[in-house]
């Protein structure tokens, strides 16, 4: 019963969409209704395929560096007040930049294939995660750091055994977010640059007036992302419980 | 353990530049135990936290130490009113904590026999959020026992617990603690009446010393006469110095 209600807001959606399409009697080439979007999905599911495992590939190997990167800075800066004066504005200046802007420099330095799509994707998680986990680690509660102290700890052992451990809420946290921005990166890199991938083959699509196949490659990369944050959020909520026992 | 030491400060407590304990002198005597009482705010923790050597943004103006003059790092244990058991590590990792905080190996077997000294061997698996208020302040006793310092600073170990779990911890803590120098701080004038071999009560004003029940060892029953007219005295202090 309870999976009868979760299909139903995308069955109005569906409607909505045909309506719309029915009554302001839009050409199929501007925009095409759900049933011929359904059949290009269905008929081009072999390239569709193809061309996801790219952009999944290209996303969890972001996904994966952006997290390790994401965690040693927040450690380093947690652990350094210079460095944390030096490389804390320099990371909110990236933030500043935007980052479709980078992404031809990316295809330059990294080359067209899968490198500068990695770099994009993990550029655009990887001040989320620091973000995430270095406010978490310098929120640990003083009374842990002062019985650490007492008990003769150095500092990064407190960091090992204690920041670290309480800051975990903060990292999965910025894990999740990482999980929908990264295809994002991927998804600017292909379209700067690429011949594989979902971003690819929207352009592709689009460029031979394919609308039906466009649409059908957004629907693929909406749904990955889904599936992306609904994995991610699963493992972290796992690793939690584990946590709390 | 090594010989315990007597503690002594002398001085004022400065947090940036205000004056947030007023001067004192105060001399803790060697294994014995001393309750500091005294209302919210007067400064007692933070004249405990002199002897632990934290303090950060409180500047000491005066001098807090060990009677026999050596230095009291590595030689003081800490147990407050939170039981800080981190929520990740069962019980037992928990009594073991200091161990892999200094890098050392743990000795589990003597981890152990604390818990089962405080009466939670059977929960050593366990992770805090299974226990209840009083096991989790248990455990704290047991994680404070396991660093085997001579020196006891407890900062109101007790006061979140209710009545009857509060006096069995009292118990507990008392027996398990005697010979170490204890300093105890405290805001209930029946746990100084209890406990404390010497009773101290910090005012706004000034530190005085309240003659307790010599006679009684320690500690003492809560319905005892002498000890419930030690609390009236107490009591008395308290209110007439707020």
């Amino acid at each position: 019963m309870r999976g009868v209600w979760a299909l139903l807001p995308l069955g109005f959606g569906l409607a909505i969409w045909q309506a719309a399409v029915m009554l302001l009697q839009v050409p199929h080439f501007i925009l095409p209704g759900p049933a011929r979007v359904a059949r290009a999905l269905w008929e081009n599911r072999a390239l569709l395929a193809e061309n996801a495992l790219v952009t999944v590939t290209e996303v969890l190997v972001g996904l994966a560096l952006g997290a390790v990167l994401g965690w040693a800075t927040a450690v380093g800066l947690a652990l350094s007040p210079p460095a944390r004066r030096l490389v804390r504005p320099l990371l909110v200046f990236s933030q500043a930049v935007p980052v479709f802007a980078l992404a031809p420099i990316f295809t330059l330095w990294f080359g067209y294939g899968m490198g500068s799509k990695v770099a994009m994707a993990l550029l655009i998680i990887y001040f989320p995660v620091t973000s995430a986990f270095f406010d978490a680690l310098v929120s640990t509660p003083p009374a842990w750091l002062a019985q650490a102290r007492v008990m003769g700890a150095g500092p990064v052992r407190v960091m090992w055994h204690v920041r670290i451990p309480a800051a975990l809420p903060g990292l999965l946290s910025g894990l999740r977010l990482a999980a929908v921005y990264a295809p994002i990166g991927a998804i600017i890199g292909e379209w700067v640059g690429a011949s594989r991938g979902l971003g690819y083959l929207m352009l592709l699509a689009n460029g031979r007036a394919k609308i039906d196949l466009m649409f059908a490659t957004v629907i693929v990369v909406a749904v990955l992302t889904l599936v992306l944050h609904r994995v991610v959020d699963a493992l972290a909520g796992r690793l939690e419980a584990g946590r709390r026992g | 353990m090594t010989e315990p030491p007597g503690l002594c400060f002398s001085g004022r407590v400065l947090a940036g530049g205000v004056e947030i304990l007023a001067p004192v002198d105060l001399e803790v005597p060697a294994g014995r135990w001393t309750c500091l009482l005294g209302a919210s705010g007067v400064g007692k923790s933070t004249l405990l936290q002199c002897f632990a050597g934290l303090g950060d943004g409180l500047v000491l103006d005066g001098t807090a130490g060990a009677s026999d003059g050596a230095a009291l790092q590595g030689r003081v244990a800490m147990m407050a009113q939170a039981d800080l058991l981190m929520p990740w590590l069962n019980v037992r990792e928990n009594v073991m904590l200091g161990a892999r905080l200094r890098g050392e190996r743990g000795d589990k077997g003597r981890a152990t026999e604390l818990l089962r000294r405080v009466g939670l061997e059977a929960l050593a698996e366990r992770k805090p959020r299974a226990l209840s208020g009083g096991q989790r302040q248990r455990a704290a006793l047991a994680r404070t026992l396991y660093e085997d310092r001579p020196v006891v600073l407890l900062d109101e170990p007790f006061s979140a617990l209710d009545v009857a779990t509060r006096a069995r911890m009292q118990d507990l803590a008392a027996e398990v603690l005697r010979g170490r120098t204890v300093l105890h701080v405290t805001h209930d004038p029946a746990e100084a009446a209890r406990l404390g071999e010497r009773v101290f009560v910090l005012t706004a004003r000034r530190l005085s010393e309240v003659a307790t029940d010599e006679g009684q060892p320690m500690p003492r029953p809560p319905d005892d006469g002498e000890t419930l007219a030690v609390t009236g005295r107490l009591t008395r202090l308290l209110l007439d110095a707020a």
